[in-house]
């Protein structure tokens, strides 16, 4: 005797969150069409974390996949929150850099060639220090070069998030997708509470955090794109847009006078909550939606 | 930090795959599968829990009483207890004798 159950329709969704970064930037590419480059075989690890006690990995938290994401030239760069909480240091950034910078050369040739950036990562990895900080900048030298000529698609799915230096990498690019379960900020809570007080910021009230720096909200502020459920077809079906959209008429971080205005608008007088600033916020937006 | 290293002459057989599983996070640890240069099977530890080889002799002991695939293992691991180290072995071999 069978019995037919019906399943919630999370039951059969195929979780982004749960595969690790060389998987999720698989599970975006057309299948067959990508190489690694510099994969794990090429040991290319950190050598400043064994000195200091900690295992290293062997494509250092960073894998950049080279093919085509529905038939049109893309690199895709994932970092791996599993390891380090996703830090760049020396090895990372290099290869971030680098492969941002052969997209750019071929988008100048004429194949235009879009990076996408999975972002699950704390910032710069304080065993690294002034590399750490160095390899980021260069990210983002390397970032404005090519979005004059590609759009930078970047998702932060979760469950890291997006914090700290690389929060600057998220903000440049062209498009941000992120799932209710990621966050997304300059300084992470955690930082937050350790610097301004239990006070100011507790870093345990997830509820808080989330309505803060979660993707919902930051999606509602528009400071991201879309917001999109924890789906790899989902998720994917989203990056394809992006890319068939093209690059924006104008980048979210060219918008400063825009911006210094809703800021201006804010009366910091009063104590806002997640959603009393979202209304102000989007209130003073004469012009729709963030771009 | 402790780096071990094991040889296992037994196992001869020639393999032609690679595989590469897991992420050296809290408890566990990453594996990196290839064909042996030579006609027996090589490891190398790279684990930032010192005071364990023993317990990495055993592991590898076991697993190599039962698979005969002349590969070079190279491991990197923050604090995989042995179940998860013959589990991450185990799906390693299932890629490579795919």
């Amino acid at each position: 005797m069978s019995t037919t159950v019906a399943f919630p329709p999370f039951v059969n969704r195929k979780s982004f969150i749960e595969l690790d970064a060389r998987s999720r930037a698989q599970s975006l590419m057309d299948p067959g069409s990508w190489r690694e480059l510099v994969g794990p075989f090429e040991r290319i690890e950190s050598p400043w974390l064994p000195e200091q006690g900690i295992a290293p990995q062997s494509d250092d938290g960073c894998v950049v996949l080279k093919g085509s994401i529905a038939g049109k030239p893309a690199v895709v760069i994932a970092l791996e929150g599993g390891f380090q909480a996703g830090s760049m240091g020396e090895v990372s950034g290099s290869k971030m850099t680098t492969a941002l910078d052969l997209a750019a050369r071929d988008s100048q040739n004429g194949t235009k060639t879009t990076a996408v950036l999975l972002l699950e990562t704390g910032g710069v990895r304080l065993q690294e220090a002034n590399l750490g900080l160095a390899a980021i900048a260069e990210v983002i030298a390397s970032l404005l070069v090519l979005r004059q000529h590609a759009p930078i698609i970047t998702v932060v799915a979760g469950t890291v998030g997006c914090f700290g230096g690389m929060s600057l990498v998220a903000g440049l690019s062209s498009y941000i997708i992120m799932t209710p379960e990621a966050r997304l900020g300059l300084n992470g809570a955690e930082v937050i509470e350790q610097e301004s007080g239990i006070e100011e910021f507790d870093s345990s009230d997830r509820a808080l955090i989330w309505a803060i720096t979660g993707g919902e909200q930051r999606v509602a502020m528009g400071v991201a794109d879309e917001l999109v459920v924890d789906d790899m077809r989902k998720i994917a079906a989203a990056v394809q847009k992006y890319i068939q959209v093209g690059l924006p008429r104008v980048h979210r971080s060219e918008q400063v006078d825009l911006y210094r205005a809703r800021i201006a608008a804010l009366d910091a007088s009063k104590q806002f909550g997640p959603l009393s600033l979202r209304q102000s916020w989007n209130e003073k937006a004469n012009q729709g939606g963030a771009r | 930090m402790e780096q071990l290293n094991f040889e296992y002459p037994s196992a001869k057989r020639r393999v032609i795959r690679k595989a590469h599983l897991g992420v050296v996070g809290s408890g566990d640890m990453e594996v990196l599968m290839e064909p042996s240069q030579t006609a027996a099977a090589h490891v190398s530890v790279q684990t930032s829990v010192n005071g364990f080889s023993n317990s990495w002799k055993a592991v590898f002991d076991r697993f190599f009483s039962k698979y005969d695939g002349a590969v070079r293992i190279h491991i990197n691991d923050a604090g995989a207890t042995p179940g998860t180290v013959m589990l991450r072995l185990e799906q390693a071999i299932e890629v490579i004798e795919k």
